[in-house]
């Protein structure tokens, strides 16, 4: 069976290297490959979670490379491979080319994914980690002539970079603690180095997971395809930064201060990133926000080891998400834009998509009894248990994504007047791209199962239900939903819902820049490095102009000694001793001593080129 | 079979320049064959079994026994990656220059003769030899920038060949200290790295120890004495830029390995900590005077900076002796080696494709370039797929070294954690030079660029191949690497 679980990785890799290598001839095929591919890989991946296997591969220690499907990869690969099958459809059924490059990248980086998801190990899941966000940085970038798209890919892929530094500190400090790569150990490296190993896997972890302070990554990554967009920021990329806090739970626990850092970051996301979403007036940006604000639910998890609902949460956030990202997809493609104002009342014009959408929407809003209700319920059952603060924090985040989804939902099926209607039609619409003013059938397949996904997930959090998957995540005795907790966010949800309906959303300022997050770290970071590096290369300059201006000094040394040697010789010639004391000086460098012999070399050497200079 | 794999090309060479009405075509092939099957023998030679510990194709003849030198060579895990690298890259050039038309016969006499110099240097199991082929290398190469180059050549050619002749007499003093501080003296490399060969004073290893540094460091280069690298690559044609950062640049990062540490072991460890700091601060300083550069030639010459600085970083390392050191050690060593490989070829191949740029417009600026990527596909493929290479991304080697480099260091001491940024500033100028020059609007010189020619693309392939094999399988090249560094350490902890 360990053949099926290296197949899950490698399948979709390879196929996406060779749609990838063959490039435009592979464009006619790409599709039908795609999506084979990547159903095989899901039934594979179905069958390893009853299996099981591990594989152990050297890749730079013997046992580099070891990848296995223990509870949690049971549960996430699925999810992951489910979700990539779903968005390849659409991808497919939006005609989204060229084709080979497209599906080859989104191949080589759902492979990525399922590595790091699968490995025991930090060479293989740095390795994964990585090709992650390179393959992300290519396929945000996806329409490189657009001038905004190369940037976009070229933050993300920095700012996730720069917080996986985090991952190599690990890796050093777990063998100056000496207790090997498997992840599985970590937690057991003496300390200090059990803390560096914990500091530099929680930035690694909040970095790709777009946490503050490095969500502004994530409004960027918006500048690629639909598609792309739903499976980068719903079950995979940020999903694995949730993943890996959760993985290393116990990692942060042993610290003392690593869980509870993480939870408060998570709680302060789920916040601060809600008033995000809440000011944005850009479908795609919103739902990007709202995904920082709902992983912040997960981190907030797995820092106060509620690894049950924090994973439940992982999976409903994202089937619920992917399906919201295709719903603005579609419209997009129908519309061409994703400006809120501009979609006012497309849910009536195609109302199939649109209630599809507003399942997603119903989902993210917590409203019973749809999936996020019940998971991220599950959350704050463990949050109050750890502590009534960040219980607190919790609701309030809570609260936000009901207004944020609120907003969506009284957009999209808003019931403007015909003439207002017309007008946006007419000046709003095709500002992004040419509007095709069609969703067709099998575009909506996919969302269709997606939406079943945002219905119905809550099974895996709902308190007694959800036993065998607690069981199996080895979760029992954390902490589950009481009925009161349930009915307050229940309550709180739907209050917020009518408000929003009622008075609509107050000016937020700052909000649609993101609070200027990115701007601070151009500001702290970029902008500073990029002055240092002139600073340096001017140095470097004058350095260079100081050897020069030595081998010239130098260069006139050797005249000098030149002519002082001429006079020498003119006198020794003149003198009468002149050839019995040149024969005394040369008998006196024949000492036999090799030492002497290479020192007379090295003079003669540098007279050599003394005087090459000097002839030149 | 190693003197042959050695002194192949140079005879080949003497037939090429002594024949002047050989045609131009035969001239040509005669070069790409003799790269070749001079890199079949040494694969040979790499792949045959042998017993773990043993140097290959050992062969010692007398030479000036009066000094105790011998013409002494043989290959072992430290010597045999760069010995196939030397190969691969001379075969690569050869392939490059296939439609060459500035002066043919010579310039694969001179190339081939180059060779000689490189295989030679590397095989080298006495410091004489070493010496005499590090010098014989300079020569090449300053005829080649001299004779081949653009811009200013003959200035950075005087330049280069001043800097490290200077670097060589800095070494051959060093040398001569090893020879006087060991009892019997010797020259011979395999007696000298035997633990306790040298019985000099403290303070006499100290100075010997400086003078060898002083001279690798030019030759890496590590900062402050890099100033000869960004004018020599600049001018250099595009082949002589290619052998000089993937072959020329690893005689001082193997000396290291080769000779400062096994040779000089307690002194090593006494000023490991300025080693490590060296390390640290080229890492930094390459990549962010990089990160100011127009040129696209002088930028990829600060990454190479940068490049050497993670193996001075974890040699330096390497030298720190504590608690569970042991593993992180051999990481270190071993991360430095495959570094050694894997910037030879990927720096390789950056510096092919800064050539064609040059080849199609004469220009290297990334200003006069955007939107290259549509009328050259498969030139942005080629560009971005070395790019993430150079930036250290899993699947290329350069993750395989840089992974290992990092972990290994850190396990020493905490200081590596400062060199961390190098990664990260190397990725953000790569991927904006790529944006820079292949998305967006098509502009500027972009208009009209020819795609890579079949010559080229192979040329590319090999190099970017062979660093994807080593970042997927890196496992033969480690087990490859790891008896001879094991023997490093075990001299080094005493």
């Amino acid at each position: 069976m360990s053949a099926v679980l290296l197949a899950v990785i490698f399948l979709p890799a390879a196929a996406g290297v060779s749609l990838l290598l063959c490039g435009p001839r592979a464009n006619r095929g790409a599709p039908a490959i795609s999506i084979s591919v990547a159903t095989a890989a899901l039934i594979a991946a179905v069958s390893v979670t009853v299996t099981r296997p591990e594989v152990s591969l050297a890749f730079i220690s013997p046992t580099g490379a070891t990848v296995a499907v223990d509870s949690l990869t049971a549960v996430l690969l699925p999810t992951i491979t489910a979700v990539t099958l779903l968005v390849l459809i659409f991808a497919v059924a939006e005609k989204t080319q060229p084709e080979a490059r497209f599906h080859g990248l989104m191949l080589v980086f759902a492979a990525a994914v399922i590595l790091t998801v699968s490995s025991n190990s930090l060479p293989s899941l740095l390795a994964g980690w990585e090709i992650m966000g390179a393959t992300s940085y290519a396929l945000i970038g996806f329409h490189w002539r657009q001038p905004a798209t190369m940037p976009a890919g070229f933050v993300a892929f920095t700012v996730t970079r720069a917080a996986d530094l985090g991952l190599y500190a690990a890796a050093g400090a777990a063998i100056a603690g000496g207790v090997g790569w498997k992840l599985s150990d970590l937690a057991a490296a003496p300390s200090p180095w059990v803390h560096v190993i914990a500091a530099g896997v929680l930035i690694a972890g909040l970095g790709k997971a777009a946490q503050l302070p490095f969500s502004f990554w994530l409004s960027r990554a918006m500048e690629g395809p639909s598609p792309v967009s739903a499976l980068l920021h719903s079950a995979a990329m940020v999903a694995m930064g949730a993943y890996l806090l959760l993985r290393l739970e116990p990692l942060l626990q042993v610290t003392g201060w690593a869980g509870p850092t993480a939870a408060w970051v998570g709680a302060a996301t789920t916040i601060v990133l809600g008033v995000i979403a809440l000011a944005q007036k850009d479908l795609k940006q919103l739902l990007a926000a709202s995904t920082a604000a709902q992983l912040g639910f997960v981190i907030l998890a797995a820092g106060i080891g509620a690894t049950a609902g924090g994973t439940a949460q992982l999976i409903g956030h994202a089937a619920t998400k992917a399906l919201l990202f295709l719903g603005a997809g579609a419209w997009l493609t129908a519309t061409g834009t994703k400006q809120l104002k501009a979609l006012r009342g497309v849910a009536r014009t195609w109302p199939l998509l649109g209630v599809l959408f507003l399942f997603g929407a119903v989902s993210l809003a917590g409203l019973p009894p749809f999936a996020l209700w019940w998971t991220k319920d599950a959350v704050l059952a463990g949050a109050l248990a750890a502590s009534p603060a960040l219980y607190t924090a919790g609701l309030i985040g809570a609260a936000l994504s009901a207004a944020y989804s609120a907003k969506m939902i009284a957009t999209v099926w808003a019931k403007p007047h015909p003439p207002e209607r017309k007008l946006a039609e007419d000046k709003l619409w095709d500002a992004e791209k040419r509007g095709t003013r069609a969703v067709p059938p099998t575009v909506l397949a996919p969302m269709i199962v997606l939406a079943g996904g945002a219905a119905l997930l809550g099974i895996l959090a709902i308190p007694g239900v959800s036993t065998p998957f607690r069981a199996l995540l080895g979760a029992s005795s954390q902490p589950e939903s009481t009925v009161p907790e349930l009915v307050a966010s229940a309550v709180i949800a739907a209050t917020t819902v009518a408000l929003v309906f009622w008075r609509g959303i107050p000016r937020i300022p700052g909000g649609v820049t993101w609070f200027g997050l990115e701007r601070m770290a151009a500001i702290t970071v970029a902008e500073p490095t990029l002055r240092l590096a002139g600073a340096l290369y001017r140095f470097d300059r004058k350095l260079d102009a100081t050897v020069d201006g030595s081998f010239a000094t130098l260069n006139y040394t050797a005249m000098v000694i030149q002519r002082l040697d001429r006079v020498v010789d003119r006198t020794i010639d003149r003198g009468a001793g002149g050839v019995r004391g040149l024969g005394a000086r040369v008998r006196g460098l024949q000492t036999g001593k090799i030492s002497d012999y290479y020192a007379f070399a090295a003079v003669v050497t540098v007279g050599a080129v003394l005087l090459l200079i000097v002839v030149r | 079979m190693l003197s042959v794999v050695i002194f192949l090309p140079v005879v080949v060479a003497i037939f090429l320049a002594s024949i002047r009405r050989l045609p131009t075509a035969i001239a040509r092939w005669v070069w790409v064959a003799t790269a070749a099957v001079d890199l079949l023998l040494t694969v040979i030679i790499a792949v045959a079994p042998s017993p773990s510990s043993a140097l290959r194709g050992e062969q010692r003849l007398s030479w000036m026994p009066g000094i105790g030198s011998s013409y002494h060579v043989g290959v072992d895990g430290l010597s045999l990656p760069l010995l196939v690298l030397t190969g691969v890259i001379f075969l690569v050039c050869a392939i490059w220059s296939l439609r060459a038309t500035d002066r043919p016969r010579p310039q694969a006499a001179l190339f081939l003769f180059l060779q000689s110099t490189c295989l030679g240097l590397f095989a080298s199991q006495d410091l004489i030899l070493f010496f005499v082929f590090f010098d014989l290398s300079i020569v090449g190469m300053y005829f080649v920038i001299a004779g081949w180059g653009h811009g200013n050549a003959r200035r950075s050619a005087l330049k280069f060949f001043l800097y490290t002749f200077l670097g060589s007499l800095a070494l051959l003093l060093g040398f001569i200290g090893l020879y006087l501080g060991a009892s019997p003296h010797t020259f011979d490399m395999v007696e000298l790295s035997r633990a306790g060969a040298f019985t000099g004073t403290p303070v006499m290893a100290g100075f010997v120890l400086a003078a060898i540094v002083v001279g690798l460091a030019i030759k890496t280069p590590t900062f402050p004495f890099h100033s000869w690298l960004p004018p020599a690559h600049t001018d250099a044609p595009t082949i002589g830029s290619v052998v000089l950062a993937s072959v020329l640049l690893k005689m001082g990062t193997y000396g290291f390995v080769r000779i400062a540490m096994p040779m000089l072991p307690d002194t090593w460890r006494s000023y490991a900590g300025v080693i490590v700091a060296v390390g640290i601060v080229s890492v930094l300083y390459g990549a962010l005077v990089a990160l100011a550069q127009t040129d696209v030639k002088r930028m990829i010459a600060f990454t190479s900076i940068n490049h050497m600085g993670y193996i001075i970083l974890a040699v330096g390392a390497a030298g720190i002796v504590g608690h569970n050191s042991e593993q992180a050690q051999q990481l270190a060593i071993t991360g430095a080696v495959t570094q050694m490989v894997s910037h030879g070829l990927i720096t390789g191949a950056l510096f092919l494709l800064a050539g064609v740029l040059y080849d199609r417009t004469g220009s290297y600026d990334l200003r006069d370039y955007g939107g290259l990527a549509r009328p050259a596909p498969r030139f942005a493929a080629f560009f971005a797929v070395a790019a993430f290479g150079s930036l250290g991304l899993p699947g290329f080697s350069g993750f395989i070294a840089e992974f290992q480099i990092f972990t290994g260091s850190i396990g020493t001491t905490w200081w590596a954690l400062i060199a961390l940024p190098g990664i990260l500033i190397t990725a953000v100028l790569l991927l904006r030079a790529f944006q820079q020059v292949f998305t967006g609007e098509t502009k500027n010189r972009s208009e009209g660029f020819r795609d890579l020619f079949p010559r080229e693309t192979a040329s590319l392939a090999i190099l970017m191949g062979l660093s994807v094999i080593i970042g997927v399988l890196p496992g033969p090249l480690l087990a490859l690497i790891h008896p001879a560094v094991d023997s490093v350490i075990k001299v080094m902890t005493g």
